[in-house]
């Protein structure tokens, strides 16, 4: 194994990890940016860099490419020893890294809630979809249904779109009064509203439909139809349609990525890292940055991560003005939240033989009369396969109201010999 | 049983298997049985374990209880649901060296004797068996009639089985104190039994402090599914050495197929480890071990790794009868490493003992009073 030391480490190379990097990297000390991704920028930015479309990014990069800032690609950490130190599995070995102060910026992934037929090839989630079409899935003239609820969904279905698809509709499970309001308040914060008025512009010809959701999608009707269509329900104020198409891409917003933070033992309430004012957590020397603290977008990722980048170097004067604005950017994150809670109604799409968990193929009926997610699991295996609950422990807390299950390392899967 | 006026006749205290196989039998007796644990089933020593119903002989009243309790499986087997995995996989022994052919040869004759089923394979036959062990191994034994349960289904199963014959079973229910009339809970409110068993597993000295119970730490890791990678559970033949030893942490090679395809990797015995955290030292040394008879474990995905605790007494037997000084409490517990194998064995002694009857095998062994009586 690999061992090395930096005076900070940041996990997590999105928006938030490298906002942090940068302010850290002007204080002298040594910093270290680790990541899953084979490039840097998180979901958002990783298919941008190298091109440099957005100047928020270019920006970013540029401390990394100056050399001030030592980037790990490929590495998934997995583990966490009391000296301050994380190990993560790389391509070439493990490694194992001390350090000092520790940023956590792991992100935020999509929520998934079960329905009959989620499961079914061509149904993917959201931004899941996204991803495959950047990899290089062709959907030129493919017909898709986005559904689900979030912002995230009026991007991707853009994205989509620009990419020679044809969205045929745009479920929101959120109510019309509730994103309305939402858009208003959008006003108070003018570089959002240009950013969602030139999304709107170009979604021109996308059914945007709030109180919508999915309820059912089967498989193809006539079979050897090249397999490719799928039937979708779509619910609204009482009445149902079923709607034919090619893809479903569907995300219930986001759900931060916890695993890390209660691997180290941060204090997490409703759903995310309590934080300080300057980003620290509850743990000695451990700062949290971006959605761990809370799904509120990239501009709060960003300021989060500088006041973060710069408390953890000793820099804390130079954060003092960042954080009325940073409180007012989280204050877009308690409206995200709000709007897009999710309706109850969504409980109720899930039958007994719908699979809860995927790996493990743990189907409703299985899990639906345990008390409690620990017992659930050793019962049925939910949630112990190799997502190791990522995709089934938000959708069963949604549903069964369980508190999250613990966790303990290995937080991936990783080759028995870097154990 | 005598008592008229007690609200349960028995008083079984912890839902792992072995008070889940005590409350079958119990309850099979036509005793209004109650079942108490401070958790959900199965979710302490039960819940970290590896679910390997073998023959294990380490001394003869082990060799006997574990045996017994082996046929009671193959019995159940057929009414358990496929939830629970009964799989008759067979164990090898494994033998690294000349030395332990030998033992191969010596734990035959002792298999022999006591009428199970056991074959020598040579460094060849055991490739043949096993294809991915290491190319240096000098043989083993097979040992046909051991098998795999996922012991946590099973503990459920008999659990529901119990409470269809009439038991009662509260969870997230936890008991502070026994006496000959029943048990004390925290809240100070007494529950009335005719009698009381303690199954409380690595806890069971803190509600009986005769017995000598210590916790042994262990940790076990699992794979993604690798179907047909491994046939039999793998057992090195120094498992016994380490298991008997008393040194304060020792690793062997241990490895078990799961239904799924999914491999566990075991095992590690530590003393004087309180600390359920993962201990990276042992875990490499465990993995380590792994490789060397198994070099392909080390490009595996793991999956998860745990830790349990093994109820471990002074001489690696359980206890099981009356609790010394006691009239009504009785003890089922201390079964270190072999609980899941010896729950069966264990419920039908002690349902032997309190129904005041003879037993297939002798149950002195196996008394609490017996360190009292052999100093």
């Amino acid at each position: 194994m690999n061992k090395t030391s930096t005076d900070i480490l940041i996990v997590g190379a999105g928006p938030a990890g490298l906002a942090a990097a940068a302010a850290a990297a002007n204080s002298g000390g040594t910093v270290t940016l680790i990541d899953e991704n084979p490039r840097a920028g998180g979901q958002i930015w990783r298919a941008e860099l190298g091109k440099i479309r957005s100047p928020a990014a270019s920006k970013f990069l540029r401390a990394l490419t100056q050399g001030r800032v030592d980037l790990i690609n490929s590495a998934t950490v997995f583990a966490f020893s009391g000296d301050n130190t994380l190990t993560a599995q790389t391509p070439g070995g493990s490694i194992s890294i001390s350090c000092g102060k520790m940023i956590l910026a792991a992100g935020a992934r999509e929520r998934f809630l079960p329905f009959p037929g989620w499961t079914l090839p061509g149904v993917f989630g959201a931004g899941g979809l996204q991803a495959l079409v950047k990899g290089g899935l062709s959907i030129e003239n493919k017909r898709i249904v986005v559904a689900g609820s979030g912002p995230l969904l009026l991007a991707v279905a853009d994205y989509l779109k620009t990419h020679g698809a044809t969205v045929l509709v745009i479920a929101e499970q959120a109510s019309a009064a509730k994103i309305r309001r939402f858009a208003r308040g959008l006003w108070r914060q003018p570089e959002k509203m240009v950013q969602a008025a030139a999304l709107r512009a170009r979604l021109i010809g996308i059914p945007y439909k709030p109180d919508t959701w999915i309820t059912r999608c089967r498989g193809p009707r006539v079979s050897k139809r090249l397999a490719r269509e799928l039937e979708v329900t779509i619910k609204s104020r009482g009445s149902s349609r079923v709607i034919e198409c090619d893809y479903v891409a569907c995300g219930f917003h986001l759900v931060p990525n916890l695993e890390l933070p209660m691997l180290l033992g941060c204090q997490i309430r409703d759903g995310s890292v309590s934080v300080g004012d300057h980003q620290q957590t509850s743990v000695r020397d451990v700062y949290c940055a971006g959605e761990l603290t809370g799904i509120a977008g990239i501009e709060s990722s960003l300021i989060e991560g500088e006041i973060a980048g710069l408390a953890a170097s000793g820099q804390t004067e130079k954060a003092k003005t960042l954080i009325k604005k940073r409180d007012a950017a989280t204050g877009f994150g308690r409206a995200l939240d709000h709007t897009f809670a999710l309706r109850p109604e969504l409980k109720h799409l899930v039958e007994d033989d719908t699979l809860i968990c995927r790996c493990e193929d743990v189907s409703y009926a299985q899990v639906k009369d345990f008390a409690t997610f620990r017992e659930a699991k050793l019962q049925t295996r939910c949630g112990m396969g190799p997502c190791q609950g990522r995709v089934c422990g938000p959708a069963v807390e949604y549903l069964l109201g369980w508190e999250p299950a613990s966790v303990r390392p290995p937080i991936f899967p990783v080759k028995m010999k870097y154990l | 049983m005598a008592s008229n006026k007690k609200t349960f006749d028995a008083a079984i205290v912890g839902a792992g298997i072995v008070g889940a196989a005590c409350a079958v039998a119990l309850a099979r007796e036509g005793l209004k049985v109650l079942i108490l644990d401070s958790s959900s089933a199965a979710s302490g020593t039960t819940a970290a374990g590896m679910g390997h119903i073998v023959a294990m002989d380490d001394s003869p009243a082990q060799l006997a209880l574990t045996h017994y309790s082996q046929k009671l499986w193959r019995r159940l087997a057929p009414e358990l649901p496929a939830s629970c995995e009964y799989e008759n996989c067979g164990t090898i022994w494994v033998a690294a060296n000349a030395d332990e052919m030998s033992e191969v040869h010596r734990k035959k004759a002792v298999y022999d004797e006591n009428g199970i089923t056991a074959h020598v394979l040579d460094a060849q036959a055991l490739l043949d068996a096993e294809p991915n062990l290491a190319k240096h191994l000098s043989g083993g034994l097979l040992v046909d009639s051991d098998a795999v349960v996922y012991q946590l289904a099973a503990t459920r199963y008999l659990l529901l089985k119990a409470v269809k014959q009439g038991a009662e079973y509260r969870q997230f229910n936890s008991v502070a104190s026994l006496s000959d009339d029943g048990v004390g809970l925290p809240s100070g409110e007494r529950i009335s039994a005719g009698t009381t068993i303690n199954a409380a597993g690595a806890h069971a000295g803190d509600l009986s402090p005769s017995l000598e119970i210590r916790p042994r730490k262990g940790h076990l890791v699992i794979t993604d599914r690798y179907p047909g990678f491994v046939r039999h559970q793998l057992v090195e033949l120094g498992y016994l050495k380490s298991a008997h030893g008393s040194d304060a942490s020792s690793v062997a090679f241990n490895v078990q197929p799961r239904k799924t395809g999914q491999i566990l990797l075991g095992s590690s015995r530590q003393f004087n480890s309180n600390d359920d955290a993962v201990d990276n030292a042992i875990l490499n040394r465990m993995a380590a071990r792994g490789f060397e008879y198994m070099p392909a474990l080390k490009e595996m995905s793991a999956v998860r790794v745990w830790t349990g605790f093994r109820p471990a007494t002074p001489d690696n037997l359980p206890y099981i009868g009356k609790v010394t000084g006691f009239k009504n409490i009785y003890a089922a517990a201390g079964h270190e490493g072999l609980g899941i194998t010896m729950s069966l064995g264990t419920a039908e002694l002690l349902a032997d003992e309190i129904m005041g009857r003879e037993s297939p095998i002798p149950r002195q062994p196996y008394s609490p009073g017996r360190s009292a009586a052999s100093s």
